[in-house]
């Protein structure tokens, strides 16, 4: 019908009253590493239980591998790999340990994988703990293990619930590399995140979520590009001084948005903003120019922010 | 479909069990000796003693340890029941890692049951051979009694696993024991006939599972006739079992699918 791994049309949850998620649309093809990126409580996760064949659907279609999970439950489990956004592994068991039970529930055979195991360990960089007690494991480590996990079966279409919340800087880009490698080797990936940096390093393709519904699709780059300047210039007040209003700051710049703790200037041309800054200099604590991200365009489709 | 699975359930909470069975074996020998003798030897001394002939034409040690051992199946399915389940709900959450792969909810409640059945098993084997050690019985009958044990087991397992699959918190659990396991240990003819209780207090006793089985064991270890025809027993534990486990999978599924 499709060559799309996920598609679906008008995805509903509902929990009694409350619309998690709210008739979205979106398809999702191999080897791609998609992304659904919103606040918490946007209905990520809620869409990835769906997906992941744990939750049904309240209302509209689901696809997902060319099944229907409501029938075929079963057989698109067995052929994911499920990433949770809390590790729950066995803690009283070792590394190995876990991976084996794991492979067990999807039915693998002892000898298959045995061999998967050292190839998972290597992988996630757990050879050296692989008799160590999960329990005695760093934050990271236990990621990894957890990502090794979800790959016990070989899985076409990877799941991970926000991969990295919780993690320190060191152990997230060790963690993002690992799954770079994942992509390169054809998995296709999809992530949820409420970090605009992972999805700007992982996703091909994301998703801007909000309040259940998608408000935006496209590539990282696409998506600054269309919803924001290239450039933002932060300016950071005394504390003695009240920012103002938009007016304030009328000419210079082509958007303006007045934060609690700062103001965002966007701009096309980062020159004249700068002079234009730099004659109030006395009332600034600081200012700073970067590149958009993501955030940006977040901020600019809701007026909220991505992280609170 | 679900067979297979629901055994994978299984080797899985084997595999857990392999890093605490010294510590478990230890226990399951150590509880009837303790028992055997406190109750069986020292009470029992005083009981044979002031009831010339004992109960039932039988010394008190005699009349113990096989309500006993169903008593203790019954406290163990309980437990698998209860800490277990909650733990794989709650403290663990092992159950949402098992219910993204094929395994079905079917299989997980299936699988554990049948760990349960196994752990059930294991305390009660332990049991009749201390019990046949005191002399009490020789060892053939003593093992014989093990089949009413594993079925209440399994008929206390199944329904406290529903029961727990519908808590948020173990407080719920500490209730179970005060108000439910413990009462059932003390009052279903395991420590003194049920014919000693208050006239108004016996039909309740009589629709305990563990009257059945203590019931039933005395008749397989002692040869003492049971008032309740031992086929009715057996139907009616049987029937625990059967609404137990119909109940856990409901739960089960309404815990876990959402």
């Amino acid at each position: 019908m499709s060559t799309s791994l996920v598609e679906a049309h008008r995805l509903t949850k509902r929990f009694g009253d409350f619309v998690a998620v709210d008739a979205i649309d979106f398809a999702i093809s191999p080897g791609e590493a998609f992304g659904f990126l919103g606040p918490n409580g946007a209905g990520k996760t809620s869409t990835m239980k769906m997906i992941a064949a744990v939750s049904p659907l309240s209302d509209g279609t689901l696809t997902v591998l060319g099944m229907d999970p409501a029938r075929d439950g079963p057989t698109i489990r067995s052929r994911l790999g499920v990433v949770p956004q809390e590790d729950n592994l066995d803690m009283e068991l070792t590394v190995t340990e876990n991976l084996y039970i794991y492979g067990r529930y999807f039915d693998l055979p002892r000898t298959v994988i045995r061999d998967r195991i050292e190839e998972l360990l290597d992988f996630a960089q757990l050879t050296d703990k692989r008799d160590a007690r999960v329990e005695s494991l760093s934050g990271g480590m236990k990621r990894r293990l957890t990502i090794a996990r979800g790959l016990v079966n070989d899985p076409e279409l990877l799941l991970l619930d926000e991969p990295t919340t919780g993690l320190d800087p060191q152990a997230r880009h060790a963690l993002w590399d690992r799954l770079y490698r994942l992509k390169q080797r054809g998995v296709t990936l999809i992530i949820t995140t409420h970090y605009m940096d992972e999805a700007e390093q992982l996703c091909d393709r994301l998703v801007v979520m909000d309040r259940g519904r998608i408000v935006a699709e496209g590539s990282p780059r696409q998506l600054i590009e269309r919803y924001s300047t290239p450039e933002v210039v932060e300016l950071r007040f005394r504390p003695d001084v009240p920012a103002g209003d938009e007016a304030r700051y009328a000419g210079m710049a082509q958007r303006v948005e007045v934060l609690p703790d700062r103001v965002l200037l966007y701009t096309g041309d980062t020159d004249t903003t700068v002079a234009k800054v730099e004659t109030m200099e006395d009332l600034l604590d600081s200012f700073l120019v970067r590149r958009a991200t993501l955030e940006d365009v977040f901020l600019h489709l809701t007026g909220r922010r991505l992280v609170e | 479909m679900s067979t297979p699975l629901s055994l994978r359930v299984f080797e899985g909470e084997a595999r857990v069990y392999r890093r605490v069975w010294r510590g478990s074996v230890v226990t399951s020998f150590l509880n009837p000796i303790l028992y055997l003798l406190a109750m069986g030897v020292g009470l029992g001394t005083l009981v044979d003693r002031n009831a010339p002939g004992g109960l039932e034409g039988i010394s008190y040690l005699a009349f113990l340890a096989p309500g006993l051992l169903a008593a203790t199946a019954m406290q163990t399915g309980a437990g698998e029941g209860a800490w277990k389940v909650m733990a794989g709900f709650k403290w663990r959450q092992t159950y949402q890692a098992i219910l993204a792969t094929p395994v079905s909810i079917e299989s997980l409640v299936y699988g554990h049951l049948l760990w349960s059945a196994a752990r059930v098993l294991l305390v009660s084997v332990v049991f009749a051979v201390v019990m046949a050690a005191f002399g009490v019985t020789p060892l053939g009958p003593a093992l014989l009694a093990v089949g009413p044990a594993l079925l209440v087991g399994v008929a206390t397992v199944a329904p406290v696993t529903a029961y727990t699959a519908r808590l948020e918190h173990d407080t719920g659990l500490s209730n179970l024991f005060r108000f439910g396991i413990v009462p059932m240990f003390l009052f279903s003819g395991t420590f003194f006939p049920v014919s000693q209780l208050p006239g108004f207090l016996q039909p309740v006793a009589n629709a305990v599972p563990l009257y059945h089985a203590v019931a039933l064991s005395r008749w397989i270890a002692l040869g003492i006739t049971p008032r309740v025809a031992p086929a009715v027993s057996v139907l009616y534990l049987a029937a625990w079992i059967v609404v137990g486990s119909v109940l856990a999978v409901v739960a089960f599924r309404r815990r876990l699918v959402r």
